[in-house]
């Protein structure tokens, strides 16, 4: 059976949501890995979870960029390991060098906490294999510094490659101008690296899990990762 | 010793949100006399280098590799010694 690390950072806060979904809900295994750890031998896969690392001091995930276990991660993600960031945890994925881009200011400065709709825009990944191209999920975000950027060049190549796996959406999956809510470039909400085993998302899929949650529409990406992992 | 003052700034193309508001602010004030307002970074540090060029080398680094994301800021380093 497949096992789960998931990575805590001074100022993590969504470590215990993803570690509950994924041992709760999903009923498999997990642990906690501080980010002064450096042994990540028995971990299948790696979620760099939510949160304020470091107080979101400079730039949000700029500080636990250099934290001891990143170093790791690096090495874990180009040997092809799987990794989700998500919100902080694709920050510091950014700041990692992973995945390409840089995070801003939400455009609207406010800090935004509510449910959105995304649309996957490819199966052609671990993470939405289990989903329809063009389905639309409801799920949770909670950020300030969500609003995507990246220059015209970096943007093709994402295009081209195939790796914008989630864009923000209106409730029909139309990419309308109220429904990119922070301002991201192309409605951008998840990118895949061109290896396509590290995913960063600003929503928060381990948060849409359980009906008494208002939505349980992130279940179905850690479906896709379960049923990769135990073919794999 | 030297000191070294450094300024992040987005860089120009990126929309500055921050500096909108304050800009908006300002006009509110009526100092109507502000075109434009953009907010970044003061980071002061010191260094021990052995001149001012080995001093403006260990800043530069610092710059490129945590104290500014070059994907979206850009930085200019003044050392004084």
């Amino acid at each position: 059976m497949a096992t789960f690390g998931v990575i805590v950072f001074p100022g993590s806060n969504c470590d215990h949501d993803a570690y509950h979904a994924i041992k709760h809900v999903m009923n498999a295994e997990v642990k906690f890995l501080w980010h002064k750890e450096t042994d990540l031998s028995g971990i299948d896969f790696l979620i760099v979870p939510g949160g304020f690392s470091y107080g979101d001091y400079l730039r949000s995930g700029a500080i636990a960029r250099f934290s001891p276990i990143m170093q790791e991660v690096v090495k874990f993600a180009e040997k092809g390991g799987p990794v989700l960031g998500i919100c902080n945890g694709f920050q510091i994925l950014l700041e990692a060098g992973l995945l390409p881009g840089a995070m801003l200011h939400n455009e609207k400065l406010r800090f935004v906490c509510k449910n959105v709709f995304i649309r996957c825009e490819s199966t052609d990944s671990l993470f939405t294999r289990d989903l329809e191209k063009g389905q639309v999920l409801d799920i949770p975000v909670s950020h300030g510094e969500g609003n995507y950027f990246i220059e015209e060049d970096g943007l093709k190549n994402l295009q081209d490659n195939d790796q914008v796996l989630f864009r923000y959406t209106n409730a029909d999956g139309k990419l309308v101008k109220e429904a990119n809510f922070n301002g991201s470039v192309d409605h951008i909400a998840g990118i895949c690296n061109t290896q396509r085993n590290v995913l960063g998302m600003m929503p928060h899929p381990e948060r849409a899990m359980e009906k008494v949650l208002g939505s349980q529409d992130g279940k179905i990406i850690f479906e896709s990762i379960l049923n990769s992992l135990s073919v794999a | 010793m030297y000191k070294a003052k450094v300024t992040v700034t987005l860089r120009p193309s990126i929309l500055d949100p921050k500096g909108k508001a304050a800009h908006h602010a300002l006009q509110n004030l009526g100092l109507n006399e502000v075109q434009q307002v953009r907010i970044g970074k003061f980071i002061e540090l010191d260094v021990d280098a052995k001149d001012e060029a080995a001093a403006k080398a260990v800043v530069e680094s610092a710059c490129a590799q945590l104290l500014a994301n070059e994907v979206m800021e850009d930085f200019e380093i003044v050392i004084e010694s």
